[in-house]
């Protein structure tokens, strides 16, 4: 019921929003936990594990009962606390767990079984049988308890992520959160004040006092347009600190758009990683509830969130209220109540010494012990030393205290401590480094006090960032005694809930400890106290009291359980944003891309790049046959092939030469200007890293290539040694990948092809194999190589990038002019699998260069990067697993890689594993399969056969081992 | 995770890549045992370390990084290039 003339929202806009299907009226400003209040809805939900009806708990982030699925479709938003949604026109919420419906749950029988489900009952009920567990008790277990449930179709929203530095970050906007900012924006710190609630305030928009002789609200606003107008202030609502991590770094989440209806283009969330040099944990504390018999009925809140429902949203809980307490302050919600015109049944005070009140009725010394109402409660059961009495009441307000929200100060393993004065823990100094907390957060529960350490803890933060204060008087404000004497748990028979979420009881904890359960992380996780959603931010303080009672130790004794990111739930969504669809995995594309999909080209992933797989032409309707004609484009006349993947590094110095040397097992020193040499790369651990040709472009300038997969690798390995072990000499290197192009043109006719291109003619004596330089290619000044990946006489022509597309059309149209054309991955696989040419396949990282019968390549005369590993005792074996070839001899021809390679005559077992298929294609030149195979002692068993066996796809296939060069051995035609 | 640079500054962490232990590289003639140690074997002290970075999101310096593997506080920082790793030679 909206209170007339009451709370913050007068002459707000009305708003149509609906709730289970039923269309209600609402304030802008209003939450939907306000809202329904208003509308005298206190049902809300039902409760995880036993179905008990649920209202509204809290009014902040902490609310563990109100949880609702907002939205349909795909775009519904399960487990959305009702307490911060804000309402918008057209709003569609829902209650959750429940079926049909919140008014009638079938599973409410759960509540009637409660006796069986206590703390335990999972792990002792279903243990047998074992295979029972996965397929009947898991899946019906989940379906009966839960929260609400996601749609299962992709997410259509967006989210967004971004990055803040700042001066000092200010968590919280209470009263201490305010002081803080205004102290620090003041000064001219950049500060950035984060705030979870959409309205900045914190408490003061909740209370009726009195700050620097105004209402509280009035001096917020007044604050808030101060900071508005400093540009050196950023004010973020609806901001919440998720974490605190390392050197200053903080995560946030912002919930940008989930309070009005969805906008092209606009994120929902946003998830923030901000940088600060100092911070203040401004954060309130969080009023706990106390235990007793049926205190989880509608209805039943804490006193300060009825204090906020009424002065902030001008909304009455309850026609009649009673309040159970424990402190002086939680008198303020009677107070508040009566002064705004409502009736108050009853203060019911724990303590003998509580004070009167000329408004209210106070019994003193007394306790809650039993409430009654199914739905909504409908009466409270007293207990003091005059009997035990009932009042007929429709709300009842409670307040146990107050627990600091000290949570990020133990994100980085800080422990908080015991304060026996007010029986809550509080943050320890310097367990985040650089933060420090003020207000509520830290024990500071008055506004004055509040006011002073915000203060106290911004001048700190300015003068450790060498900032100079500006003098600030602290204004006058309310500094009333909390006067808090501890109650957790009201003794007496019912069940009386801790962990309103998980459907925790002080029975569960008595028993987690009767079954020597005692130990705090062993309680926890027996009673699953603590572990939803809301991570037991009402509950834990209280449970870790039962336990401290039930093992007869103290609280500091018992322990705590810690905190651990994030604050309040994050949406992987939000977490991941910028990640989803093709952002998890950027796309590279060749200058050649549009030129080859335009030719039909299927494309294959190689790492990030997008490569042409093969070339379709005419009536072909398979890749093999593309890729047959294209190894014969290849071997008969001449193919042109994109080969800009691989990784080129441009190294130049008067030391280059020594670089190369260090970093490759052979010599690059003796390598002559205008040549070309393959050289391998080992790891320090003596195994293969890479291989690739370098070229010497001058004295002091080679430019090497690295294999596609392994460019960025070597590229950090060749900093590493030039920056770390040879800072001394005089070499500077570069990735050149992306700025040239560089395409294959191999074949018998690939030099007439390039004489129709280069400005000056070639022929075998000015470009002798594995000759190089730089050349005229139509006016653009490129650099030519003559090397060869597939055996024939080939070159590779590289132009800066931005001739790519065209020199590729260029050199495709000639190509074809000459009988060739394009070639894609497929055929320069097969073409280099023929001559027995590696790739990473081969160089897996488990290879050394004895393996792949390179031994000769390491060098003697000089010390080399791997060298010494290299010659380890049992790297260089005759029986580890070495390169050779396969080919098919049985009455299977089909050889796959992957599968794994027998001897005859012994069973298909590990034990007997002689090795492993790294490659393999359809050779036509040969007219069968060939692969390359690394096998025990391999080169010494040329012309055994062997059982190659690939479970994955049913291949049972023997084999004849062969030299890994299939064709051309002598290699006659790539000199021709 | 915030590391500073000598070159760029205080940067996140996800711009570097870490390889592992600053080691200096023993001399070709050492003896495999001592290569061995050097390839295979780390400390795993609960204390300061150091630790070799590259900043590949950036400049693309390899920096010694002295951090504290109990506090997370890096200590200090330094271009590997004055960090004396190459060893003898």
């Amino acid at each position: 019921m909206r209170i007339a003339g009451k709370g913050l929202l007068q002459g707000a806009k009305p708003v149509t929003f609906s709730f289970n299907g039923r269309h209600m009226m609402g304030l802008e400003g209003d939450t939907l936990a306000s809202a329904l209040l208003a509308n005298g809805v206190h049902l809300v939900g039902r409760s995880f594990k036993y179905h008990r009806p649920r209202g509204i708990l809290t009014a902040g982030s902490e609310e563990p009962n109100a949880l609702v699925t907002v939205g349909s479709g795909a775009q519904q938003d399960p487990n959305i606390r009702a307490t911060q949604q804000e309402i918008f026109e057209g709003l569609e919420a829902r209650s959750q767990n429940c079926w049909p419906s919140v008014e009638y749950d079938v599973q409410a029988v759960n509540d009637l079984a409660a006796p069986f489900f206590g703390a335990g009952f999972y792990y002792k009920t279903f243990m047998w049988p074992s295979a029972f567990w996965e397929k009947i008790y898991e899946p019906t277990i989940r379906k009966a308890a839960g929260l609400g449930a996601l749609s299962g179709q992709p997410d259509p929203d967006i989210s967004e992520k971004a990055y803040a530095s700042c001066d000092l970050l200010v968590i919280g906007s209470g009263p201490a959160g305010l002081m803080a900012a205004l102290v620090a924006g003041r000064a001219g710190a950049d500060v950035i004040l984060a705030e979870e609630d959409a309205s900045m305030g914190g408490r003061l928009l909740s209370e009726v006092e009195q700050v620097d002789g105004l209402p509280g609200v009035d001096w917020v606003a007044q604050v808030l347009a101060e900071l508005g107008d400093m540009d050196n202030v950023r004010l973020m609502p609806r901001t919440a600190i998720t974490g605190a991590y390392d050197q200053g770094t903080y995560g946030a989440l912002e919930r940008v758009a989930h309070h009005h209806s969805r906008r092209a283009g606009l994120p929902r969330e946003c998830f923030w990683r901000i940088v600060a040099k100092r911070a203040v944990l401004a954060a309130g504390a969080i009023e706990r509830p106390i235990a007793f018999a049926n205190n989880d009925r509608p209805g039943i809140m804490t006193a300060s969130a009825v204090r906020s429902y009424l002065n902030r949203w001008g909304v009455a809980p309850g026609q009649r209220v009673t309040l159970f307490a424990n402190n002086d302050q939680a008198h303020h919600t009677a107070r508040d109540l009566v002064q705004a015109g409502m009736h108050v049944a009853m203060v019911v005070d724990s303590r003998h010494d509580a004070p009167d009140s000329d408004l209210f009725p106070v019994m003193k010394g007394a306790q809650v012990c039993n409430t009654g109402g199914r739905k909504r409660i409908d009466s409270i059961t007293v207990r003091s030393v005059a009997g035990e009495e009932r009042i007929q009441t429709d709300c009842l307000a409670m307040s146990g205290g107050w627990n600091p929200t000290l949570h990020l100060t133990c994100h980085l393993n800080g422990r908080p401590q015991w304060n026996r004065d007010i029986a809550s823990f509080v943050p320890t100094p310097g367990t985040v480094p650089g933060l420090a907390c003020a207000g509520a957060c830290n024990g500071e529960f008055s506004t004055a006090g509040a006011l002073r350490e915000g203060a106290e803890v911004a001048g700190q933060a300015l003068q450790e960032l060498g900032l100079e204060g500006v003098d600030a008087t602290l204004p006058q404000a309310g500094d009333d005694a909390y006067n808090m004497t501890a109650i957790w748990a009201v003794p007496g028979k019912g069940r009386a809930w801790l962990d309103f979420q998980n459907d925790v009881t002080v029975k569960d904890v008595k028993q987690a400890a009767t079954e020597n359960f005692r130990s705090v992380e062993h309680m926890k996780r027996y009673t699953t106290q603590g572990m939803a959603t809301d991570q037991g931010k009402n509950s834990n303080v209280a449970a870790l009291a039962v336990l401290a009672d039930a093992t007869g130790r103290g609280i500091p004794e018992t322990g705590t359980t810690t905190f651990r990111p994030p604050f309040v739930p994050v949406s992987m969504a939000a977490m991941g944003a910028g990640a989803a669809g093709m952002g998890f995995k950027p796309q590279r594309f060749l200058t050649s891309h549009l030129a080859s999909k335009e030719l039909g080209a299927e494309q294959i992933e190689v790492g990030l790049w997008y490569r042409a797989s093969y070339f379709p032409e005419g009536d072909e309707s398979n890749w093999r046959q593309s890729c047959d004609r294209e190894i014969g484009l290849v071997r008969d006349h001449v193919g042109v092939c994109d080969v800009s993947t691989l990784g080129k590094i441009d190294i130049q110095g008067p030391d280059a030469a020594k670089l190369l040397d260090f970093v490759y097992t052979n010599t690059f020193s003796s390598l002559k200007v205008g040549k070309v040499r393959y050289g391998l790369m080992l790891r320090e651990d003596g195994f293969v890293m890479d291989d690739g040709t370098t070229a010497r472009m001058g004295d002091h300038h080679y430019v090497m290539t690295t294999t596609t997969a392994a460019a960025g690798q070597v590229m950090a390995h060749l900093e590493f040694v030039r920056q770390a072990l040879r800072p001394e000499w005089d070499v500077q290197i570069t990735s050149v990948t992306e700025q040239w192009a560089q395409f294959a043109v191999a074949g018998p006719k690939s030099r007439e092809l390039l004489n129709g291109i280069l400005s000056e003619k070639i022929d075998n004596d000015s470009w002798p194999f594995m000759g190089c330089g730089t050349v005229d290619v139509m006016g653009v000044q490129g650099r030519l190589f003559r090397i060869s990946f597939s055996g024939e006489m080939a070159y590779e022509l590289a132009v800066p990038a931005r001739y790519g597309d065209a020199l590729f059309r260029e050199l495709v149209s000639r190509a074809k002019a000459l009988d060739g054309g394009a070639y894609g991955m497929e055929a320069l696989n097969v073409l280099r699998i023929e001559k027995g040419f590696l790739t990473h396949a081969e160089l897996n990282g488990t290879v050394t260069a004895f393996d792949l019968g390179l031994q000769g390549m390491v060098s003697k005369k000089k010390d080399c990067i791997g060298k010494p590993m290299s010659a380890r005792p049992g790297l260089m074996a005759e029986d580890r697993q070495r390169l050779v070839g396969l080919k098919p001899v049985g009455a299977v021809k089909q050889l796959t890689s992957g599968a794994h390679l027998f001897n005859p005559d012994d069973p298909v077992e590990r034990i007997y594993d002689q090795g492993y298929v790294t490659s393999v294609g359809f050779s036509p030149a040969l007219g069968h399969m060939i692969g390359l195979a690394f096998l025990k002692s391999g080169p010494d068993r040329i012309g055994d056969t062997v059982r190659l066996v690939d479970h994955l796809r049913g291949i049972d296939a023997l084999c004849e081992v062969v030299d890994p060069v299939f064709f051309d051995p002598e290699g006659t035609r790539a000199r021709g | 995770m915030r590391i500073i640079c000598p070159i760029c500054g205080d940067r996140d962490r996800r711009e570097f890549y870490v390889k592992g232990a600053a080691l200096a590289r023993p001399e070709a003639s050492a003896t495999l045992e001592d290569w061995h140690d050097h390839v295979n074997l780390r400390d795993n002290p609960a204390g300061e370390i150091k630790e070799l970075w590259y900043h590949e999101m950036g400049c693309s310096a390899w920096i010694e990084v002295c951090r504290s593997t109990v506090s997370h506080e890096i200590v200090s920082t330094r271009l590997a290039s004055t960090a004396d790793l190459g060893g003898k030679r």
